[in-house]
């Protein structure tokens, strides 16, 4: 019964809860920095017209959208050691994992980002002269960023609920390092019910902070 | 890199038993089948209440649609899987409680369809609204208009043609209940993902065939879903409104 509850074990715990949240952060920062660039290449492969690396770009991409992250973080985090001859640890694998899985996400929101830009844009810069890369640089991909910003937010906001999947390998997220706790301190539904309030403070905050920003956004439209 | 490949530890029987390890396979498919689409009847029915609820024009009912859906969306699938596995069962009265850890029935089982049905309702209600709001204002004036009551009006005007336009996002929410259904190994169903972890344990070093027929199998699963929704789709298509591929 809620009366039995003992919430004096999270000033406890609260040097372990907070390590791990650091490391679900880290772990949403790296992986959406690193799958937005991945991702635009991957978009721009696929925009290249090139066939064969086009198609490649969209096998990838097709096949991690088609495989259930959980999944995807098992191949990893088995597959990696066989590949390099040494175990890499839980987190390094999270991390690469994570980065490629998302890039397959952000690289279509970028595809469509880069595909609401008109195509005379395209066509005006590479008549002044401007090589592809520079018509890329200066004049589509800031537009496309900018137009895609709020979408690509809330795929970081699923990204961020997704990191405590890392839970199946080990690693210490938020998720596991409140079950690490309340095992220790034999206070598990208290770490679970504070851990909880931490997720939907951070994700509700931040869907409050997209939604905010879309209303602005429009209005400049 | 050197693999040694060996397809015939499907064939090779458990430690502890005479079953083999295909037989385990086959549970895990029936099991993550069965918790998907479970959950998706839960997350089709309570997410269109709930997203219909977001829409109503009474105050009081459109707070509860959106307190469902805040809750439901902000807090990952994993952590609502052991609030309801772990700690639901503690703030129950003392009866009850002691029946839930010791004597219910397929306890992993409900748990794991509870919270995925849940989780994956916000996500239905939320494209519910969408279609809802998708349409004209100028129907839900008609119909009411015509002498139809509110309640009248959703069931004949305006759900008929919400869930028509968002059957192509609703196939992807579909796809992702049986993607998702993965978390239930957590609390011991033995499905897709379990089978597969014990597998990699037990073979030692049939690593890539421990993991390829899951996913393999995700991934059917997945189109599966996604072509019934297309058949569906098109089944449902009214001439000369929405234009279907």
């Amino acid at each position: 019964m809620l009366g039995t509850l003992d919430f004096s074990v999270i000033p406890l715990a609260m040097p372990a809860i907070l390590k791990g949240l650091w490391f679900s952060l880290e772990l949403t920062v790296i992986a959406m920095i690193g799958g937005v660039i991945l991702g635009t290449l991957l978009a721009l492969a696929r925009l290249s017209g090139g066939k064969f690396i086009g198609g490649a770009a969209k096998v990838y991409v097709d096949l991690m959208r088609s495989i259930p992250l959980l999944m995807m973080i098992l191949w990893f985090f088995f597959l990696i050691p066989f590949v390099t001859g040494q175990p890499i640890g839980q987190n390094k694998s999270a991390i690469i994992t994570f980065t490629l899985f998302q890039a397959a996400f952000y690289s279509e929101i970028m595809r469509a980002g880069i595909q609401s830009i008109p195509r005379g844009q395209v066509n005006a810069a590479l008549a002044i002269g401007m090589t592809y890369w520079q018509t890329m640089g200066y004049v589509v991909l800031p537009q496309a960023f900018r137009n895609m910003v709020l979408v690509l937010l809330t795929q970081t906001f699923i990204l961020f609920q997704d990191t405590s999947l890392v839970y199946a390998i080990g690693a210490t997220d938020l998720l596991k390092a409140a079950e690490n706790a309340g095992m220790l301190y034999g206070r598990t539904v208290e770490m679970y019910l504070f851990v909880s309030v931490i997720y939907f403070a951070i994700c509700f905050s931040l869907s409050m902070f997209v939604k905010y920003m879309n209303k602005r956004i429009a209005i400049i439209r | 890199m050197n693999y040694n490949w060996n397809w015939g530890v499907f064939f090779q029987t458990i430690p502890a038993g005479d079953e083999t390890y295909l037989t385990w396979v086959i549970h895990g498919l029936g099991w993550t089948i069965a918790i998907s689409l479970c959950a998706w009847v839960i997350a089709l029915v309570l997410g269109s209440i709930a997203g219909t609820l977001r829409t109503v024009p009474n105050k009081k009912l459109a707070f509860i649609g959106h307190t469902w859906v805040e809750f439901f969306r902000n807090v990952p699938l994993l952590m609502q899987l052991f609030l309801w596995f772990f700690v639901v069962p503690e703030l129950l009265p003392r009866d009850l409680a002691m029946w839930v850890k010791q004597d219910m029935p397929a306890k992993e089982f409900l748990t794991a369809v509870v919270a995925l049905g849940l989780f994956t309702s916000a996500r239905v209600a939320e494209q519910v609204r969408a279609g809802i709001q998708a349409l004209p204002r100028g129907q839900r004036n008609a119909g009411l208009a015509l002498g139809l009551t509110q309640t009248q009006t959703y069931r004949f005007v305006l759900l008929p043609m919400a869930f028509r336009i968002i059957i192509p996002p609703l196939t992807s929410e579909f796809m992702n209940a049986f993607k998702n259904s993965g978390v239930a190994y957590a609390v011991g169903v033995w499905e897709l993902v379990f089978v597969s972890r014990q597998m990699v344990e037990e073979t030692g070093g049939q690593v890539i065939e421990s993991l390829i027929v899951p996913t393999v199998l995700y991934i059917v699963c997945a189109y599966a879903a996604n072509r019934v929704m297309a058949v569906i789709e098109s089944r449902a298509h009214v001439p000369g409104f929405i234009v279907a591929k």
